[in-house]
C-alpha cells in the first residue's frame, strides 16, 4: 500500500481517484455516498412540489369554487402529485438515496460496482426530473389523465394535456426507467459482488435484503412500463393502435394525427401492463421502508430482530408473489371475470409473509430494552400505520368487497396509508438514524418529535375518515361532491376538516426539510457510532466515512448483524467486524 | 411512557370514528339491490381487521411501556422462535381464508347472472347515459363503431333485422321493474366510464372497444343516481344518470312509450321529406352538449345556453363580443377561437353540417324566448 500521487491511493490493489475540483466532487462524483445526497436532495424537492400540488387539490375538495382551482388544473394536480410522489420521491429516494449509500458501507465495500455508471444514474434521474416539470411550459400543459395514464382519454381531448402533456410525461418516464436501470444494475451486482470477507447473503442487514429484492422488482417490473409508455407514445405520434379501438367522440370518429381513424386498439392491455408494473412498485417502495424499519427496531431496542432466517424468506416469497397479484387494480375494469378467483387469492397470499414481517417486528419489542429516540418513534409509528394499511389492503384483495369499494376513498385512505405516511415515516426515521453519518452531526430531537406527531396524526385523522367516506361511496377524482342525493350531509363538513388537516401535515413537512439544513449547519457534533449499532457502516475509522468508505484494509464479517445484548459481552452491541472469539463466551453469529 | 399512552389513544378513536361514521353516515348507502351479502362480507373484514389492529397495536403499547429502557436494564437474547413463527404463521393463513372464502362465493354469484334476467345495454359517453332494449325479439340488433353518427347515436347496423325493434332511450333516466334481475351489457362511445349506483353496490367498467357485464336486483322502489366511476375527463364529476325503480305496470307503460330503431330518422326510407327529423334539442342530447351547456341558467363546464343568445359577452382576451348567430355557429365549429371569460378553451371542435348547425343554433335562440 502506497500513496503514489496526492489524488490517488491504491488500496490492496485498487486504485481510488479522489476528486479535485468543486465540479468533479459534487456534480460529477463518482462516489456513491455523494450520489445518494444528490439523490436525496433532488427528491426531496421534487417531494415539495408533490405535497403543494396534493394542497391545491385538497382546497379545492374542502373549499369548491373557492380559490378558483378549474378541472384542468385539479386533474392536472392529481396526476402530477401521483407520479412525483410514487416515482419521482418515493422510488428515487429509497433506492437511489437510502440504496446508494447504504449499500456499499453497509457491505463493506470501497464504492458501487460501477461507479461511473452510478453517477450517469443520477444525472439521468436530474434529466428526467426536468422533463417531467418541464410539461408545465408545453401548449396545454401537463397530463391530467390521473397517474395510471389510462388510454383512451389520455389521448383525446376533453382531457388536459392530451396532446404535448402526455408526450412529456412518457419521456420523463422512460428517462426515469433509463437513470433507474443504470441505478439498479449497481445495487444489485454491488450486493452479489463486492460484499466484504465474512458477509454472507445470511449475514447481509434486512435493509440491504430490502433494497436488493426491491431493486430485482425494479428491473422485471419497469420495462413493462417502458414498453406501455412506448406504445402509447407510438399511438400518438405515429398512429399506430395499440391501445385505441374506434372511437367516436364529441359525435366525431376520432382520428390519429394521420387523419384515419384509430382502430382495433385494446385499452386493457394498457391496464394489465401498467399494474404489471404499478403493482411491483408498491413493493420498490415498501420494502426499503421494512429494511429501514428493521434495522431501526433492532438498534434502538437493543435486540436482535426476531426470526431474522423467517424475514428473509418473507421477503423473497412477497418478491416472487408480487409480480402475479397485479390484476387486482382491475377487478371491475372489463378483465374476464374468472380472473378474479385468481388474482384475489394471490392477494390474500401475499397478506401472510407481509403479516410475518409485522408479528417479527412486534416480538422484536418483546423483552427489549426499547429506547425511545426519534428514529424509534418513527419507527413504531411505521408500524402503526403499516398495520392499518395492511389490513386495509384485506379489502380490496378480497375481490368481493373490492366491487363495493374500488375507485372511493377507501382505495385513497388505503394507498395514502401505504404508500404515503408509511414510507415518510421510514424515510425520516432512516435519515434521523443515518444522518450522524453523512454529516457527523445529529439531528434536532424536538424538531423531529414535532414533526413525528405531526405526520402520524395526520395518518389518522386525514386518511382514517377517507376509508369510511369510502365505505360510504363517495368516489375519488371528483372535482366535487355538489348536488349528490345519496352522500352524507356532513361530508362537506369532513372535507373542510380532511383539508385543514392536510395543510396542517403539509407545513409540517417543512419542518423537517428544515431540521435537516438546521442540523447540517448546526447540530449537535457526535462521536463515532453514536447510536453504538452493530452494522458495518458505523464501523468505519471516520466519521463521516471518507471517499473510498475503509482507508486501509477493507473489514472482516464475523457475525450476524443485530448482535446486541449478547449475554456475557461487555457492551450491549457487538459489530459484526469483531471475531467470535475476541468479545463474547457464547457463540452470537446467526450460521 | 406517555408516548405508548398517545399511541393507544389513537388505537381507541379510531374504534370511536367507526361509531362517529355510522351516525354521520360515511357508511353502507342504504340497500337497495340484492348485494346485501356483499355488506356482509365487507363487515365481516371490517370486524376481524379491526379486532387484529386493536389487539396488535395495544400491545405493542404494551410492550412499549413494559420493555422501555430504565437504567441497568437489559434486553433478552433472543434470535427468533420457531413455534411461535408457525403457531402465527398458521392462525393469519385460518384468518385470511376466513376472508377469502366468503368473498369468493359472492364474487361467483357476482359473476353469474340469472337466466331470467332482463337484459339492458347501458352506454355511456362523455359525459352521459344511454340505454338499448332488446325490443319484442328479445335479441339486441348488431352494432359497430363504425357505424356511430350523429343520427346513428347507438351505432347499430342499419341492414340488420334483430336491430329494428331494438329499443332506444336517447335519456340518462333509465326505469326498472323492481325484483326483477337486470343483467346490463355495457358498452362506451368514447373512453373508460363506470357504471355505479352506489344503492346497489355493484359497478363495472365501461371499456371502448368491448363489452363488459354486470347484474343486479332492485329490491326497493325509488330513485337513484347514477354515478360515473371511472375518471373519464374534465367532467367526470357531472357525468349522471337516474334509475327508476318501479312496479312492474309503471315499467311497462315506461317502455311502451319508448321509441324503436326502426322509428328513428335514419331508417327513414331516402325520398322521405328532408325536413328537420332530427330537432335542434335531439341533436343537442346526442351530441352530449348539455352535459357541459345547462339549458337551465344554471352554471356548469360551459356557459348555460339559457339567455345567451343576442346577448353581450366578455371574451377571454377582454373584448366584447354579442352572442349573434354567426357567434354561435362559430362556436361549435371552432370553440377555442372565442373563449368566453371565466371558462377553459376546453371544448372540442364538432363537424356538423349547415342544417345541424343551424338546427343547434335555433334550438339555443329558443331557450331566450322561454326566459321571457
Amino acid at each position: 500500500m502506497q500513496d503514489a500521487e496526492l489524488n490517488q491511493t491504491f488500496y490492496e490493489g485498487q486504485t481510488i481517484h479522489h476528486p479535485k475540483s468543486w465540479l468533479t466532487k459534487y456534480v460529477f462524483s463518482q462516489d456513491h455516498k455523494t450520489v445518494a445526497i444528490q439523490y436525496f436532495s433532488l427528491s426531496l424537492l421534487t417531494g415539495v412540489v408533490g405535497v403543494i400540488l396534493s394542497m391545491v387539490m385538497r382546497l379545492q375538495l374542502g373549499f369548491p369554487g373557492l380559490f378558483d382551482i378549474s378541472p384542468d388544473t385539479y386533474y392536472q394536480s392529481i396526476t402530477m402529485h401521483g407520479m412525483i410522489m410514487v416515482i419521482y420521491l418515493l422510488t428515487a429516494i429509497l433506492l437511489g438515496g437510502f440504496g446508494n449509500f447504504l449499500i456499499p458501507l453497509m457491505l463493506g465495500a470501497r464504492d458501487m460496482a460501477f461507479p461511473f455508471v452510478n453517477m450517469m444514474s443520477v444525472h439521468f434521474y436530474a434529466l428526467s426530473v426536468i422533463l417531467l416539470f418541464a410539461s408545465y411550459l408545453v401548449p396545454g400543459g401537463p397530463t391530467g389523465a390521473g397517474w395510471t395514464l389510462y388510454p383512451p382519454q389520455v389521448l383525446l381531448p376533453g382531457t388536459p394535456g392530451y396532446d404535448w402533456g402526455i408526450v412529456m410525461m412518457i419521456l420523463s418516464v422512460a428517462v426515469f426507467i433509463i437513470a433507474f436501470t443504470m441505478g439498479g444494475l449497481n445495487y444489485v451486482t454491488t450486493v452479489l459482488q463486492s460484499r466484504a470477507r465474512g458477509m454472507t447473503l445470511m449475514r447481509m442487514p434486512l435493509v440491504i435484503w430490502c433494497i436488493f429484492l426491491a431493486t430485482v422488482i425494479g428491473l422485471l417490473a419497469f420495462p413493462a412500463l417502458l414498453v406501455a409508455g412506448i406504445m402509447l407514445l407510438l399511438d400518438r405520434l405515429i398512429g399506430s393502435s395499440f391501445f385505441m379501438p374506434d372511437i367516436f367522440q364529441f359525435g366525431q370518429h376520432v382520428t390519429n394525427v394521420f387523419g384515419t381513424e384509430y382502430e382495433g386498439g385494446s385499452p386493457l392491455l394498457f391496464q394489465h401492463l401498467f399494474w404489471f408494473f404499478g403493482h411491483p412498485e408498491v413493493y420498490i417502495v415498501a420494502l426499503p421502508m421494512f429494511g429501514i424499519v428493521s434495522e431501526l427496531i433492532s438498534c434502538h431496542a437493543r435486540k436482535n430482530i426476531f426470526g431474522y432466517k423467517m424475514m428473509v424468506w418473507a421477503l423473497i416469497a412477497i418478491t416472487a408473489v408480487s409480480f402475479i397479484v397485479w390484476a387486482h387494480h382491475m377487478f371491475v375494469a372489463g378483465m374476464n371475470p374468472v380472473l378474479g378467483f385468481f388474482f384475489a387469492t394471490t392477494t390474500l397470499i401475499i397478506a401472510i409473509p407481509t403479516a410475518i414481517k409485522v408479528y417479527n417486528w412486534v416480538l422484536t419489542l418483546w423483552k427489549a430494552d426499547i429506547h425511545m429516540t426519534v428514529p424509534m418513534y418513527y419507527a413504531v409509528g411505521f408500524i402503526f400505520t403499516f398495520i392499518i394499511g395492511g389490513l386495509g389492503g384485506l379489502f380490496l384483495g378480497n375481490v368481493s368487497v373490492d366491487v363495493e369499494l374500488s375507485d372511493t376513498y377507501f382505495v385513497v385512505g388505503h394507498f395514502h396509508v401505504v404508500m404515503g405516511i408509511s414510507p415518510i415515516l421510514a424515510l425520516c426515521g432512516g435519515v434521523h438514524h443515518w444522518f450522524p453519518l453523512i454529516t457527523g452531526r445529529t439531528m434536532n430531537n424536538f424538531l423531529g418529535k414535532i414533526h413525528f406527531w405531526g405526520t402520524f396524526a395526520g395518518a389518522y385523522l386525514i386518511y382514517i375518515p377517507m376509508h369510511y367516506l369510502g365505505l360510504g361511496g363517495v368516489l375519488r377524482r371528483y372535482y366535487d361532491f355538489k348536488g349528490l342525493a345519496y352522500v352524507s350531509d356532513s361530508l362537506h363538513d369532513m372535507n373542510v376538516f380532511i383539508t385543514l388537516a392536510s395543510i396542517v401535515v403539509g407545513l409540517i413537512q417543512f419542518l423537517f426539510l428544515f431540521n435537516i439544513v438546521w442540523s447540517y449547519f448546526k447540530g449537535k457534533k457526535v462521536e463515532k457510532n453514536p447510536w453504538k449499532a452493530t452494522t458495518l457502516e458505523w464501523q468505519t475509522t471516520t466519521m463521516p466515512p471518507g471517499h473510498g468508505n475503509w482507508p486501509n484494509k477493507l473489514p472482516t464479517v464475523h457475525r450476524g448483524p443485530y448482535d446486541y445484548s449478547v449475554p456475557g459481552a461487555s457492551e450491549d452491541y457487538i459489530p459484526q467486524n469483531v471475531p467470535l472469539e475476541a468479545e463474547t463466551e457464547g457463540g452470537s453469529s446467526h450460521e | 411512557m406517555a408516548a405508548s399512552i398517545v399511541f393507544a389513544l389513537f388505537t381507541i378513536m379510531v374504534v370511536f370514528f367507526n361509531y362517529y361514521s355510522i351516525e354521520n353516515q360515511f357508511w353502507f348507502p342504504e340497500l337497495a339491490s340484492n348485494w346485501g351479502d356483499m355488506d356482509t362480507a365487507t363487515l365481516m373484514t371490517l370486524i376481524i381487521s379491526g379486532i387484529v389492529f386493536v389487539v396488535l397495536s395495544l400491545f405493542i403499547c404494551y410492550c412499549l411501556i413494559r420493555f422501555r429502557h430504565r437504567e441497568n436494564s437489559k434486553a433478552e437474547y433472543q434470535i427468533g422462535n420457531n413455534k411461535v413463527e408457525g403457531w402465527l404463521i398458521a392462525l393469519t393463513t385460518i384468518g385470511v381464508i376466513a376472508l377469502l372464502a366468503p368473498g369468493l362465493m359472492v364474487y361467483s354469484q357476482l359473476i353469474n347472472e340469472p337466466e331470467d334476467s332482463l337484459r339492458i345495454e347501458a352506454i355511456g359517453e362523455q359525459w352521459t347515459w344511454s340505454f338499448r332494449l332488446p325490443g319484442a325479439d328479445n335479441t339486441f340488433g348488431k352494432t359497430n363503431p363504425k357505424h356511430f353518427g350523429i343520427k346513428n347515436s347507438f351505432g347499430l347496423d342499419p341492414d340488420d333485422k334483430y336491430a329494428q325493434d331494438d329499443i332506444l332511450i336517447q335519456s340518462s333516466t333509465l326505469h326498472l321493474p323492481v325484483n326483477q334481475p337486470i343483467a346490463l351489457s355495457l358498452r362506451s362511445k368514447d373512453v373508460l366510464h363506470d357504471f355505479y349506483v352506489p344503492q346497489f353496490r355493484v359497478k363495472m367498467d365501461l371499456v371502448p372497444g368491448q363489452l363488459t357485464n354486470l347484474w343486479f336486483e332492485p329490491t326497493v322502489e325509488g330513485e337513484y343516481e347514477i354515478l360515473c366511476a371511472e375518471y373519464c375527463g374534465l367532467q367526470h364529476t357531472y357525468m349522471r344518470g337516474l334509475v327508476v325503480v318501479e312496479s312492474e305496470e309503471k315499467y311497462k307503460q315506461w317502455l311502451s312509450e319508448q321509441i324503436i330503431f326502426a322509428n328513428t330518422s335514419l331508417n327513414l326510407p331516402p325520398d322521405a321529406d328532408k325536413q328537420e327529423i332530427v330537432s335542434g334539442e335531439m341533436l343537442s342530447i346526442r351530441l352530449g352538449c348539455t352535459a357541459c351547456h345547462s339549458i337551465d341558467g344554471s352554471n356548469g363546464i360551459g356557459p348555460s345556453w339559457k339567455g345567451v343568445a343576442g346577448e353581450e359577452r366578455t371574451l377571454s382576451n377582454g373584448e366584447k363580443v354579442i352572442a349573434d348567430h354567426y357567434y354561435l355557429e362559430e362556436s361549435i365549429v371552432s370553440p377555442n377561437s372565442k373563449v368566453l371569460q371565466d371558462y377553459p378553451p376546453i371544448m372540442p371542435s364538432y363537424g356538423l353540417s349547415h342544417e345541424e348547425l343551424d338546427q343547434i343554433v335555433e334550438y339555443i335562440e329558443t331557450l331566450n324566448e322561454t326566459n321571457e
